[in-house]
């Protein structure tokens, strides 16, 4: 069963993936971005990530996503222009990429020590309560300073979104 | 017994360097100044899943707690980046990452 869930979810996570770097217009490669972040989320609760599984719906999925495809109708994005590419590009682009997954699975497949498999219910720590414990106890200066970053994130985009740069 | 149904854990960083280098082929190939954000969006997600396998693996929630920062990092990032592209946009009137080749005039 977990097999069977990991490897749909994986598939549609690689195609939605490549469809996104294909597509020509930004608002279908957003659309595929949201696929790709809902299989995702699938994926974290098989790994027993309850709370980021909910996370990554609510956060990716929903506010930054939205945040794009708000910004791609705003500005009235039309399909991109082919741009002259060398033909040695198209050519062994694709095979090389191909290479170089096959060589980082080889490197992963034979660097891991072996291991046992990933079950559903082997992880039981991911729970707001458990990652709330360990958030405001242990990572509660990283947590502090995150709001800082947001609070100068917030300030960027109003100072950016002014009138005149 | 679990290991009839069970996923073997290099599965998960595969599919996760999978995730990783199409959002940097994307990267590199796209010419849309919006479609190249999200390819980061898709290397960040990426990591993140390489990060969840390997809190699983250690029986830690650190991982976890390093995901969820990079999802606010990722926030922000885009917040800012997309008021960056608005104020490109305002300034060019072009999303070509072609046009916007000079950093100034």
């Amino acid at each position: 069963m977990d097999a069977i869930l990991f490897l749909i979810f994986a598939t549609i996570a690689v195609l939605c993936a490549i469809n996104l770097v294909v597509q020509k217009h930004p608002i279908s490669s957003a659309l595929s971005l949201i696929g790709v972040m809902a299989s995702l989320a699938v994926l974290y609760l098989l790994l027993g990530g309850e709370f980021l599984a909910a996370v990554q719906l609510i956060v990716y999925a929903g506010a930054i996503m939205v945040l794009f495809v708000f910004v791609i109708m705003l500005l009235n994005a039309g399909a991109e222009r082919r741009s002259n590419r060398s033909l040695m590009a198209t050519l062994f682009g694709v095979p090389l990429l191909a290479a170089f997954l096959a060589l980082v699975a080889y490197v992963i497949q034979r660097g891991l020590p072996p291991t046992e498999g990933v079950y559903f219910g082997g992880f039981t720590q991911g729970t707001p309560r458990a990652i709330g414990r360990v958030l405001f106890t242990q990572y509660l200066l990283p947590f502090e300073v995150t709001s800082v970053l947001i609070l100068i994130a917030i300030i960027g985009a109003v100072v950016l979104a002014r009138k005149e740069i | 017994m679990q290991s009839m149904t069970s996923v073997p854990l290099s599965w998960y960083l595969i599919l996760s360097a999978i995730l990783f280098a199409l959002g940097v082929a994307g990267f590199v190939i796209r010419r849309n100044l919006i479609t190249v954000f999200m390819s980061i969006e898709l290397m960040l997600n990426a990591v993140n899943l390489s990060f969840i396998t390997f809190s699983y693996q250690l029986k830690q929630v650190d991982g976890h707690i390093f995901s969820f920062f990079v999802m606010v990092v990722a926030a922000a990032e885009a917040a800012v980046g997309l008021a960056i592209i608005l104020t490109v946009f305002k300034n060019r009137s072009s999303l070509q990452i072609d046009d916007i080749s000079s950093m100034k005039y």
